[in-house]
């Protein structure tokens, strides 16, 4: 049995059918623990002070009523801690509270840790800021053609240098002019990408504990222990040896918990300071300012494709408002063009992305970070061609279709593809045939593709270490213990492992225990994010169990005399290939291999490839081992009266690799699919424009104003699993988590046209935004179903460029 | 003092008359099976029944919990599992898992007053539990598990195995 390349199912016994996850007892019975559940005798509890100005400078804090306050052990300021701090090693530009200037309503200016909530929340109240209002920045335009004649949000790098950029990105591939040139069609369009939060429903928390001599623990709800580890004992100024970061189950992430946060820091000096544990647990308004969501991009882009429906060029200009930090802007920059180059061949390719700072809570990487906004627009600008050349959208994706083993126009490595079944899988299954351009005036459906990473093969701080890595034992009565330091945060990732080595090992898998989420005794895993874990700690596993495999392999081959290839491991027992009668129970088969080799344990790692991606600067970000593919179709009903938007159900086909246990790849695409309905239907991160209520002030931070869906407004959701199995994957795995969201916006909107003749370029596509497009198209006389597409041999149109609406 | 049954035991709570049932469970009594996520009573994590009624307890006051019987997840059966949860494990509901108490004690009133509920009443009676990792599919399939392991129609099987007995 090869653990790579080999394409049979039976090969295995357990992967690829529908195991349990191995923490479902516990999260059906209320016993698994989440931070806010881990108490300490004589805890404190901490509360920050926000700003309440978008823009200021801190003249002065006083912070002496609170200190005196009856139960405050401790408070401090952004003086304490005055190390900057950030994701990306090259833009610290974060205090864990602020030192002389707040960038937001939200900002954290100051800390206390006192006996309960209350006393803390009366401390905060006694804390005096003299703040000095400053000019604030809230559109992205605005902050872009900045002069410096008020401050900018950050101070310029250089002399002459415009502070309130974060980053600038122009790449080109291929001759664009050209490109455009030889198009028959060339459509021209702007789109606006709404900014959405993660909005997961366990609050960010973390306790700090300090032993008196020299150790530092936290407890957190992150997606990313070992870079808080990192940054814990840098900002504070510890050695790593003497920090541990440890991660209770979370409770969700979706990006939201992907890089440190002020609490951290703080629980940690209060602890220092006091001697004590101290926790923090934000409350839902503190969740909403802390953000790190999704960017809101304005978007401009120029495709250009010949009348027989192939792509020939795309040029794109984004403008990314990123809110008053870096966080992971800079990746997030490249992102939103690096990212597009599948699954369409395209000649010629240009973007120009520039990410802003804007005095509003800063933005950040959410389920499938920076390449949802871009795909909203590119994909409808395909619909809009597909239709000026009078081909089915689905046939213009066909005729575009990258190939596997590959390599995109900006050189990232394709292997294994199957987005061509995932086109296929939906169309049949959606009735696209018979329900395109055919249903009743106000019902539509549409259609869209994507690809996501599945990791990224270079790590955020440049090193040459594994990526990902556990450690196995096994112990005398058959139990194997494996120790994961990756992040649980409710996509699968400790049941992956178990059902890793149970296959491997041949023991039943509630036999596994995966021991996890603690900095001192897990070997490292580079946290939740990009669609990463599976895929490199999937390998990892393997490369650990296949090693212990092998030991006791060759103990049970010697004792029968065959050779260890001819040894099976599964269903409990060892077990002789050519006559599976010969067999030992697996608990004698490991005491064979423990007598002969010693205890039995093993780590394994997994490292990226390095070798595949372009020779240009930022050619290494967006490279991956492995890309997977999703394409939706999406079935709406439209009500011209009022602007609503049903979306009656998504078809979601998603080249996962393999789907290693298939239960959780389909809770992955509908959980996927169903954050992308939201965003494009409901959710909108805005804040007041200062006609209406205070300027830059978060317009609805709670859960009652920002509005997410419920069971009534979801729709329904079939997933159409498609395996392709990836050549570097684990089993042929590719990731599942991130890249089933990105078709549901613009399948959405290209099924509102196929309804009502009506294109949404700017989402979300909320009742009064609909409706005044409705309004608008019912003007100009064109609200109505549009005509369906002649086949593809038809009178092409003639050369023209079409200004998109 | 607020005398009240939690999980069929007397308890006896010192807390001021405001402070939310939510708070009184999972600090003074211990039992964090109960989630905080919003605190105004519209995500549904906290979800406890009262008197055998679907309640937000961030938004019941313990003076209000006087006299009552409140059931937590940790007492939504005597032992065992509840066939609510069976079902939750069998459909593999929970992915990250902190809204699932709540679900499954407003799953657990809706089976009590529907035992055979429609796909709407389901959506319907269900809407004040948010999951943001939209699992609603899996519930719904979960509470007709439910119903079907109530009503006899399917045994349950051994929850602490790792495969399944079917899908």
């Amino acid at each position: 049995m090869s653990t790579k390349g080999a394409n049979l199912k039976s090969d295995w016994h357990l992967i690829g059918s529908s195991m349990r996850k191995i923490e479902g007892l516990a999260k059906s019975t209320g016993r698994a623990v989440y931070t806010d559940d881990v108490t300490f005798p004589g805890m404190l509890h901490g509360k920050i002070l926000r700003s309440p100005h978008p823009h200021a400078r801190i003249v002065a804090i006083d912070t002496s009523r609170a200190e005196q306050l009856d139960g405050v052990q401790a408070v401090i300021t952004g003086r304490d801690l005055p190390i900057q701090y950030g994701i990306i090693p090259w833009t610290p530009d974060e205090y864990p509270l602020c030192v002389d200037r707040v960038r937001y309503i939200g900002d954290g200016v100051a800390a206390v840790a006192a006996v309960d909530e209350d006393t803390a929340n009366e401390a905060l109240a006694l804390i005096e800021v003299e703040y000095e209002e400053l000019p604030a920045f809230f559109d992205p335009h605005d902050a872009e053609r900045a002069d410096g004649s008020t401050p900018y949000v950050h101070d310029a790098r250089k002399d002459g240098w415009n502070g309130n950029i974060t980053k600038m990105v122009k790449l080109e591939f291929g001759d664009i002019e050209g490109g455009m040139d030889s198009a028959d069609v060339v459509v021209e369009g702007d789109y606006f990408f709404e900014g959405t939060t993660h909005a997961p429903i366990e609050p960010h928390c973390a306790i700090g504990q300090w032993d008196g001599v020299g150790k530092l623990t936290v407890w957190s709800a992150t997606q990313v222990p070992h870079y808080l580890h990192r940054e814990l004992a840098r900002v504070l100024e510890l050695d790593q040896a003497q920090v541990r970061v440890r991660q209770p189950l979370v409770g969700g992430a979706f990006g939201g918990k992907s890089e440190p946060f002020d609490l951290e820091f703080c629980v940690a000096k209060l602890a220092m300071m006091t001697g004590r544990p101290v926790k923090i647990l934000y409350t839902r308004e503190e969740v909403f300012y802390s953000h790190r969501g999704r960017h809101p991009f304005h978007m401009h882009y120029r495709t250009g494709a010949t009348a027989d429906g192939r792509l020939t060029s795309v040029d794109a200009k984004i403008l990314l408002d990123g809110g008053a930090y870096a966080s992971f802007g800079l990746v997030t920059t490249y992102y939103s063009g690096q990212l597009l180059c599948a699954p369409y061949d395209m000649p010629a390719y240009r973007f120009d992305s520039t990410r802003v700072y804007t005095n509003k809570p800063a933005c950040g990487p959410k389920r499938g970070h920076g390449s949802v906004q871009p795909r909203f627009a590119f994909e409808v600008q395909i619909d809009k061609l597909a239709e000026h050349v009078e081909l089915d959208p689905i046939e213009f994706r066909r005729r575009n279709f990258i190939g596997e083993h590959t390599k995109t126009v900006n050189e990232l490595r394709v292997t294994s593809n199957g987005f061509l079944e995932c086109l296929s899988s939906v169309e049949a299954a959606s009735g696209w045939s018979e329900k395109f351009r055919n249903m009743p005036f106000g019902r539509g459906i549409g259609i869209a593709g994507s690809t996501y990473i599945s990791g990224t093969n270079y790590p955020i701080y440049p090193n040459e270490m594994p990526q990902s890595a556990v450690q196995m034992q096994i112990d005398r009565s058959g139990r194997v213990a494996v120790f994961s330091g990756a992040s649980e945060i409710g996509q699968g990732c400790d049941s992956v492992v178990a059902y890793i080595a149970a296959e491997e090992l041949g023991v039943p898998l509630e036999w596994v225990r995966v021991l996890r989420g603690d900095t001192d005794f897990t070997p490292v895993d580079l946290g939740a994010y990009s669609s990463r874990v599976t895929f490199m700690l999937g390998n990892a596993a393997i490369d650990a169990a296949t090693r212990l495999k092998k030991l006791v392999q060759s103990s049970v081959a010697k004792a029968w005399d065959v050779k260890p290839s001819e040894v099976l491991l599964a269903g409990g027992a060892a077990l002789w290939a050519h006559d599976t009668g010969r067999q030992m129970s697996i608990v004698e088969a490991f005491h064979l291999a423990e007598a002969e080799h010693g205890t039995l344990g093993a780590t394994g790692w997994y490292n990226t490839p390095k070798d595949v991606h372009g020779e240009y600067r930022g050619g290494t970000i967006g490279a991956s081992p492995a890309y997977s593919f999703t394409s939706h179709v999406a079935e709406v009903e439209v009500d011209i009266d009022t602007g609503f938007v049903d979306v009656k159900k998504i078809w979601i086909a998603h080249d996962c690799g393999r789907a290693l246990n298939p239960v959780l790849v389909e809770g992955q695409m509908e959980g996927s699919a169903y954050m992308g309905a939201a965003e494009a239907i409901m959710e909108e991160h805005v804040f007041k424009d200062g006609d209406h209520g205070r300027a830059g002030l978060h317009n609805a931070p709670s859960l009652l104003d920002y509005r997410i869906p419920t069971s009534l407004d979801t729709p329904e959701l079939q997933s159409l699993i498609v395996e392709s199995i990836d050549p570097e994957g684990p089993y042929g795995a590719k990731e599942a988590g991130e890249g089933p969201l990105h078709p549901s916006i613009p399948a959405i909107a290209n099924a509102i046209y196929d309804a009502i003749g009506v294109r949404m370029d700017r989402l979300p596509f909320t009742p009064p935004n609909v409706w005044r497009a409705i309004q608008r198209a019912r003007e100009a006389g064109t609200l109505a179903k549009p005509s369906a597409p002649a086949n593809a041999t038809a009178n092409p149109p003639l050369s023209e460029t079409v200004q998109a609406d | 003092m607020t005398i009240f049954s939690v999980n069929g035991e007397r308890r006896e709570v010192d807390a001021p008359e405001t402070h939310p049932l939510l708070w009184v469970l999972r600090e003074r009594l211990g039992l964090t099976g109960t989630k905080f996520g919003c605190g105004i009573g519209q995500c549904g994590a906290c979800t406890v029944l009262v008197d055998g009624q679907p309640q937000r307890s961030c938004q019941t006051t313990v003076a209000a919990a006087e006299g009552t019987e409140v059931t937590t997840i940790e007492g939504v059966t005597a032992d065992g599992l509840s066939s609510v949860q069976l079902a939750w494990i069998e459909e593999q509901v929970p992915q990250c898992g902190y809204c699932q108490s709540g679900q499954i004690m407003s799953a657990t009133a809706l089976l009590a007053a529907r035992p055979n509920p429609t796909d709407e009443d389901i959506d319907q009676f269900m809407s004040g539990n948010i999951c943001r990792c939209g699992a609603y599919i899996a519930i719904r399939r979960a509470i007709h598990r439910a119903a079907e392991i109530e009503g006899g129609r399917i045994a349950d099987d051994n929850p602490a195995s790792g495969e399944r007995a079917d899908r």
